[in-house]
């Protein structure tokens, strides 16, 4: 136990697919992907079935899907059916992606790597996908592209540009371009918020399974658990208030 | 001094100062819809979404912090 926990802020390199690289976050997301598929696509097959043959998976599946139907409802109202799929893939999917970095093996299971110095050291073979910049960037920069996209659909161009170029007064034109500002400050805010709870709960969990390997990282597993639904929940809210907020008509 | 001292010394001021003021922030959004409830406790969800949705905002910058003080510690 003479080296320290491995951390790092940049996710590793695994393996490279015709030199494009791969890293253990990629491959995290891509499971975790495939998983999310397999369940959306089992979901939909079912829902054309007999009711009287459908399996438990469904039922539950349903109750998730209410529940973050009647979450959204208080905030979207009666347009709620229109944004729903958009809402609930991005609460799902980072939920699964911010509890995969919880499972066993996830982190811990080592392999040989070899970095461009031509160096081997032991990298982990997986990683929580939302532990990684790249994807919560990506994450945040959708959800800034969705909120704006549908808010263009909505209410139309011209009102949509006249909310960020508004020339009646000096002070008119300054809240317009502080508009444009905060656009971009959202994409920054929402990836660092969930990079930064995610990221931080892995390194917690290392450390205190580096300091006392027995039974001391039972607490702060359950608070992962908390965390990492409270900040899909957050991501997911944030996205529906910004949607509800460009669409209003004046 | 060496760099090694003054990065260690960062490192902790960096996430202790940029915790304190999130957290009173925290606690007052807290507060302030705690009393709102107590006086309309009809409006309790709408006031629980906004309450959580101030408070994702107040805790964002803690985080600033956090990621700050871990990227000075291990780039």
């Amino acid at each position: 136990m003479e080296d320290k926990p491995h951390i790092s802020l940049k996710p590793e390199k695994v393996f490279e697919i015709f030199g494009f690289p791969v890293t253990n976050s990629l491959l995290a997301v891509l499971i975790v992907f495939l998983v999310f598929l397999i369940l959306n696509i089992n979901h939909f097959l079912e829902s054309k079935k007999d009711p009287k043959k459908r399996n438990n998976l469904y039922y539950i599946f349903n109750y998730i899907l209410k529940s973050l139907y009647q979450f959204f409802y208080s905030v979207l109202g009666e347009e709620t059916i229109k944004y729903f799929p958009v809402l609930a893939s991005f609460f799902l999917f980072i939920l699964m992606q911010n509890w995969f970095g919880l499972l066993p093996g996830v982190g811990s299971i080592l392999i040989k790597a070899i970095s461009h110095h031509e160096e081997q050291h032991m990298v982990p073979l997986l990683r929580g996908g939302t532990a990684d910049l790249n994807t919560t960037l990506a994450l945040g920069i959708l959800s800034v592209a969705i909120s704006n996209i549908t808010s263009i659909q909505a209410i139309g161009f011209k009102n949509y540009v006249a909310r960020f170029y508004r020339i009646k007064d000096p002070i008119s034109f300054f809240i317009g371009t502080l508009e444009i500002v905060s656009e971009f400050s959202k994409m920054i805010s929402f990836s660092f918020r969930l990079f930064g709870n995610i990221f931080a709960g892995e390194v917690l969990l290392g450390v205190i399974a580096f300091l006392l390997p027995v039974l001391a990282s039972f607490p702060f597993l359950i608070l992962e658990l908390f965390v990492g639904f409270i900040q899909a929940l957050v991501f997911t809210m944030l996205t529906c208030v910004f949607i509800s907020l460009g669409i209003k008509h004046h | 001094m060496e760099i090694e001292v003054i990065k260690t010394i960062m490192i902790g001021i960096t996430i202790v100062v940029g915790s304190i003021f999130p957290s009173k922030a925290i606690g007052k959004i807290g507060l302030q819809a705690l009393e709102s409830i107590g006086r309309n406790p009809e409006a309790e969800s709408g006031i629980r979404t906004t309450m959580i949705l101030a408070i994702a905002f107040a805790e964002a910058v803690a985080i600033y912090a956090l990621v700050v003080s871990l990227i000075i510690k291990f780039v």
